[in-house]
């Protein structure tokens, strides 16, 4: 068992054209940390310092981890992570 | 009810209850109908608010040109009124929406000019950036930024939804300009305590996203984070499911970002029933299925053949 994480067109550059890939942690942290070892630079491209980058929202089972813990929230095996861009839509 | 002018019967929207989409007794799901409104969708309530909003400022006079970006409704609105007030209006509408939207707006008399369908609606909203700095007479109302958006929710859907249902404790609505979470949210959390404010945002497929650049993103200047308890991302696959499911179970015909609000709203229903607490969950029905017609969903044989039907299509 792993994580999955859904990466974005835009990121496929940094995972060999991969729409999802498998890691490793406890949090989302360290399986962002886990992903960069195998795919270097993607981990640059979601966090910035301490905190996810302004316009990317990561998805835990769906829900905005902002919500949650930010890069701190605990993930398990089994669970899926979603990394998309911020983007204006819903019925504007 | 009587009205003494069709722009006068904005809001009042019914509040329905989903008996067979209820997961208990204790635990009900709610439909507020906002397809119930002049031009059948709940983006009559913000865009009236920000003409007169406007008009009360002294920024919309009349002869003038308003501008906005638009998937659709907020346009079909804006167009509306401004056919009634005697406004010319330019709406920026991404490429890749539905046809019936291109034609209603045609039908109210605006003008249309397409944004590239890859951007999406960030596109929309950079291009009437664009074309409000070329034209500086024209009055770009600008749903992500203008508080009258979020201000409309405040004065009438929320006191609306509370007068009918004081015992809500979840309130469930698209993520868009993010004016009726705002707006309603900000309400709903004077009023109760410990009311839960839920956003489903809608995930596109690939397609949509894209060549959507991350350092460029767009978070709408409306949006405070501090008033929503949490967000989901909703996929084409839930959305289009659940558009299925309310009409095929409770004979409500609304539009795919409903399916999205609906599946966010069912799913803190199921958290809540799970854990044995009673909740009253309102779910915002924000148009109807009319222009989504063409795209085949409602009629195809599977919920897999549906979703293929709206590939690449912004379909909230």
């Amino acid at each position: 068992m792993a994580i999955e994480v859904r990466i974005p067109t835009i990121l496929r550059t940094y995972t060999d054209g991969e729409k999802s890939v498998q890691g490793a942690g406890s949090t989302l942290d360290e399986l962002l940390t886990d992903l960069d070892s195998r795919h270097a630079g993607l981990r640059g491209r979601v966090v910035d310092g301490g905190g996810l980058r302004r316009f990317v929202n990561v998805y835990l089972n769906d829900e905005d981890v902002r919500f949650l813990d930010g890069i701190a929230t605990k993930v398990a095996d089994g669970d899926s992570v979603t990394i998309l861009p911020a983007v204006a839509g819903g019925m504007a | 009810m009587r009205y003494d002018s069709p722009l006068a019967a904005v809001g009042n929207t019914p509040l329905v209850r989903l008996p067979r989409l209820s997961p208990s007794d204790a635990v009900s799901v709610w439909a507020k109908l906002e397809d119930r409104n002049p031009t059948g969708s709940v983006k009559d309530r913000p865009a009236l608010h920000m003409v007169e909003q406007a008009e009360a400022e002294g920024r919309l006079t009349p002869g003038c040109t308003i501008l906005e970006p638009t998937s659709g409704n907020t346009g079909i609105s804006l167009a509306m009124a401004a056919r009634l007030k005697g406004y010319r209006i330019v709406c920026v509408m991404p490429e890749n929406t539905s046809s019936e939207r291109r034609e209603l707006l045609t039908m109210w008399g605006a003008e249309i000019i397409s944004s590239p369908a890859a951007g999406g609606s960030n596109t929309a909203v950079r291009v009437a950036k664009e074309l409000a700095a070329e034209h500086p007479d024209w009055v770009m109302l600008y749903q992500y930024g203008n508080p009258a958006n979020a201000g409309a929710h405040y004065a009438t859907t929320g006191p609306e939804i509370l007068a009918d249902l004081p015992t809500i404790t979840h309130f469930v609505a698209g993520l868009g300009t993010t004016g009726t979470l705002m707006g309603v949210g900000r309400y709903l959390r004077e009023k109760v305590p410990g009311v839960a404010i839920v956003a489903a945002e809608p995930r596109y497929d690939d397609l949509v996203y894209g060549l959507r650049n991350l350092d460029e993103g767009f978070v709408p200047e409306l949006y405070d984070e501090s008033v929503l308890t949490t967000r989901y991302s909703v996929g084409s696959q839930d959305a289009v499911r659940r558009t299925r499911e309310l009409l095929q179970q409770e004979g409500i015909f609304a539009g795919v970002s409903t399916g999205a609000a609906l599946h966010a709203a069912l799913g803190v229903a199921a958290k809540a029933d799970k854990a044995g607490e009673r909740a009253d969950v309102v779910f915002v029905v924000a148009d109807g299925g009319w222009k989504y017609l063409s795209t085949g969903i409602y009629t195809a044989p599977s919920t897999e053949a549906a979703v293929a039907a709206l590939h690449g299509q912004l379909w909230a």
